[in-house]
């Protein structure tokens, strides 16, 4: 997690987040909830996602940019303080072509399984091997799974939830977060999803 | 935020974190566009859908999507020789089919001007190649514009429509996927609504607009004009940047989004060469690349795709005998892919080895992670018809794919479609696959919306010459995978309801006498179909249809009262033959280590198509 010494009106260091999931995940709307946040936060930000043929059940990113001296919209190799998964293979993914050592990881741990693991060509993976991977780098592993939601479309929110409450996006408080909510969703949708932001995330 | 229709129609001026393709819409706005066409193709499709958040009552210009780009560009053409400033918009590969139309537009007197919108794609994210568009802007003496940001979508987008009105013109934007849909803060002027002029405006008055002979020349001769016209402006326009960071050694030449990647590799360099960003990138501003050139030592030209700019840099170096070091492209690694920062880094490193070092490691990691390539969607009717079609073929056959999402099928299990190319190219390619062929059954694939767009001539002339091939056609009734656009045959255009034209009746007009008909939900009924389709000695089609599951879904969770249901699997049935996860591979089945079989309840939409692939009648309906 970014220290206070980050904190100012704007961040001196670019803050790079990289959003990885599955297409039909829905990964779109949590990104844009994280950039409007941003932007209430007073961040100057920079986002791109991936439209097209990848939305069919093809691996999707978003990236997002924080900060005053960024020019491109995406996250280099390597150099992400924060990668988001909706998946657990995707959040493997994430680790190995975005993550920057001693960053952070958050993912939600559903499987949707790759072709090859529907063949019988190869294992499944498991969440312990992912900590490996965290551990053996120095980034810290939050994992996320709600038993007992409704709707698979608010894995996002619950993934929003952990990132909220372990405060790791510098200076985007909960009010942000709910401003940026409040902007996208309406009726009984906003509602569901404010409870469970506010709850046990 | 305010609903997106609105924002975009405030008179007022106002900020808004926008997506590149939604500030292009500002900017028509702003503009006084009077009519857009489109053919959808990523990375372009957003464009409608910000058009489509503007009520049709309040849309300050007339929308379409065309039957494909080149009638769309015919389509923008005319209005604007009728004095209307217009637009038209495609992907990289739409140019190829438009180009007929497009090449003959600096020919023409445009009254209103016209901005035609080109979504190139370097990294091919959704394309069948990468090409660069550039290389047709040389050969029809078309300007180009090229913005990196969204704001610059918008600001570029103004300019190329002023140039467009003031010269009677063709002017290229030339956006690439990454600019199309980058989002950032824009701030917007304001826009007065003018009462607009509807007159039909064209005229006959120097002549008639026909390039024939000695007249073809001419306008030959007034496209040269114009475009040396546009160069000289480019030099005065502020559209050009330069980045002057005192350094007399080292420049850059650059544009677009490979600018942006330029300046945040640049942040870790303590001295940082000098950079010139084009905005007008064809022509060059000669005056100012010239004076850039010559003040520098080494001027390295860093430029996604071909080597277009460098070309005339290096021509324009040399006439001017200049005495500059020209660093262009080297391996055929910098011609392919696009110019992250990453790969702004390699190349750079490449160029000037002690300015930045290679990239750090951390970038390659050794963990291996399945590859997971797109793939149809639960329920997917074009699913059913491969599982289906399967069955009717034997492993010598040969079949042929088209574009749209029915081209998945030509990855595991289905190993559907062995060969493709471009849209409604499949029924020409299997008609030369046949000839001199007694032994392998040629069968090719189209969707509908390719159906219209480009299928029709292919069709027709397997008709007229009598190729023994067959042709499924995999109707979906929707353009699927761009975002699902309507197309002639749903009875529904952008701007309301429509006549249907029936593929059925399309055919049957086209002279194609076997035509069979099933929905692909019934897989042994279109086994059937297709067996008795291939051993016809003629011409034949199957029209294979299932509504797109994807949108069909979509909209029965907006409708009141809406029930998921889901598929469940009996234990005591199931006997693990896997055929459900394997064979028909829908990604809902879930496979775990002990051989047992599930659902995933994140994506069983429970149509239930998968019930009659299972030999134990395992699988149960959706309670
Ligand atoms: C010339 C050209 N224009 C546009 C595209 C973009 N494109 C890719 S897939 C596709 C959809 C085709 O729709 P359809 O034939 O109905 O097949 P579906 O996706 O619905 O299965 C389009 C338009 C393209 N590849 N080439």
């Amino acid at each position: 997690m970014l220290k206070s010494e980050t904190i100012g009106k704007y961040l001196m260091k670019p803050f790079n987040i990289y959003l990885i999931g599955v297409g039909g995940q829905g990964i779109g709307l949590l990104s844009e909830i994280l950039l409007r946040a941003a932007d209430y936060a007073g961040h100057r930000v920079k986002a791109v996602d991936t439209h097209g043929l990848a939305q069919r059940g093809g691996v999707v990113v978003s990236h997002l940019r924080l900060g005053d001296r960024v020019f491109s919209p995406l996250v280099q190799g390597g150099e992400a303080d924060l990668v988001i998964a909706l998946e657990r293979y995707e959040a493997l993914r994430g680790l190995k072509v975005a993550a920057r050592d001693g960053g952070a990881l958050v993912y939600y741990d559903t499987v949707w399984q790759p072709l090859d693991v529907r063949l019988n060509r190869a294992a499944e993976i498991q969440a312990a091997d992912i900590h490996r991977v965290c551990a053996a780098r120095g980034i810290k592993d939050y994992v996320v799974f709600h038993p007992a939601l409704e709707d698979t479309r608010m894995q996002n929110t619950a993934v929003l939830s952990t990132i909220h409450k372990n405060e790791l996006i510098p200076e985007i408080q909960e009010k942000h977060y709910k401003n940026a909510m409040e902007d996208l969703l309406q009726g009984s949708a906003l509602k569901q999803n404010l409870k469970l932001f506010e709850g046990n995330g | 935020m305010k609903h997106m229709g609105t924002m975009l129609m405030r008179e007022g001026p106002f900020e808004e974190i926008v997506m590149g393709n939604t500030a292009l819409v500002r900017a028509m706005i702003e503009a006084g566009t009077r009519v857009v066409t489109s053919y959808p193709g990523s990375p372009t499709p957003e464009i409608a859908t910000a058009i489509r958040s503007i009520p049709r009552g309040d849309r300050p210009f007339y929308f379409e999507f065309s039957t494909n780009e080149k009638v769309a560009t015919e389509v923008a053409f005319g209005a604007a020789i009728n004095g209307h400033l217009s637009t038209v918009f495609f992907k990289s590969v739409g140019l190829n089919v438009a180009s007929d139309t497009f090449v003959q537009l600096s020919y023409m007197n445009i009254l209103g001007g016209m901005v035609v919108v080109l979504g190139d794609d370097p990294g091919a994210n959704s394309s069948q190649n990468e090409q660069d568009n550039r290389h047709f802007a040389h050969m029809s003496y078309t300007p180009v514009l090229e913005p990196s940001n969204p704001l610059e979508v918008y600001l570029f987008y103004k300019e190329a429509a002023s140039l467009a009105r003031r010269y009677h013109m063709p002017i290229i934007l030339r956006l690439t996927t990454h600019v199309c849909h980058a989002k950032e803060k824009v701030a917007f002027s304001a826009f007065t609504p003018l009462q607009p002029d509807d007159t039909p405006r064209f005229n006959v008055v120097g002549g008639p607009q026909i390039p024939l002979t000695e007249e073809a020349l001419g306008k030959k001769r007034e496209a040269l004009r114009k475009l040396e016209e546009v160069g000289r402006t480019a030099n005065e326009s502020n559209l050009n940047q330069l980045v002057d960071n005192r350094n007399r050694r080292r420049g850059i030449i650059t544009m677009g989004l490979p600018y942006l990647s330029l300046m945040d590799v640049l942040e870790k360099v303590s001295e940082k060469p000098d950079i010139l960003k084009l905005g007008f990138v064809h022509p060059v501003p000669r005056k100012i690349v010239e004076a850039f050139v010559k003040s520098h030592d080494e001027v390295k030209i860093l430029e996604e795709l071909d080597d277009i700019l460098e070309k005339d840099v290096k021509s324009l170096a040399y006439d001017a005998g200049l005495k500059t070091r020209i660093l262009g492209k080297t391996d055929p690694e910098t011609w392919i892919g696009e110019y992250t920062a990453d790969k702004v880094q390699d190349v750079l490193n490449d160029t000037w080895p002690d300015m930045l070092g290679a990239r750090h490691p951390a970038a390659v990691l050794p963990e291996v992670v399945l590859a997971r390539p797109p793939q149809m969607c639960p329920g997917c009717g074009h699913r059913s018809a491969f599982h289906a079609i399967k069955k009717a073929l034997s492993g010598q056959d040969i079949t042929v794919a088209d574009i749209g999402c029915h081209t998945l099928g030509y990855l595991p299990p289905y190993e559907m479609g062995q060969v493709m190319m471009c849209m409604g190219a499949s029924p020409g390619i299997g008609s030369g696959l046949s000839l001199f062929n007694t032994s392998r059954k040629v069968v090719v694939f189209m969707g509908d919306s390719t159906f219209f767009h480009a299928g029709l001539p292919g069709i027709l002339n397997a008709v007229f010459n009598q190729h023994p091939i067959t042709l499924i056609l995999m109707e979906n009734g929707t353009t699927a995978m761009t975002g699902h656009q309507d197309h002639a045959a749903v009875g529904e255009n952008f701007n309301g309801p429509t006549d249907k034209v029936p593929v059925r009746k399309v055919l049957e007009g086209l002279g194609v006498k076997h035509i069979y008909e099933v929905d692909t939900y019934q897989q042994s009924r279109l086994t059937e179909r297709v067996e008795t389709a291939v051993n016809n000695p003629e011409f034949s089609v199957v029209i294979a249809r299932h509504p797109c599951m994807l949108k069909f879904t979509r909209e029965a969770r907006r409708k009141p009262g809406y029930q998921a249901k889901q598929v469940h699997i009996d234990q005591k049935l199931c006997n693990q033959t896997h055929t459900c996860v394997a064979a028909f591979g829908c990604p809902t089945f879930t496979r775990h280590t002990d051989g047992k079989v599930t659902i995933n309840p994140d994506l069983c939409i429970g149509d239930g198509s998968c019930l009659q692939t299972c030999p134990t009648r395992a699988i149960e309906k959706p309670g």
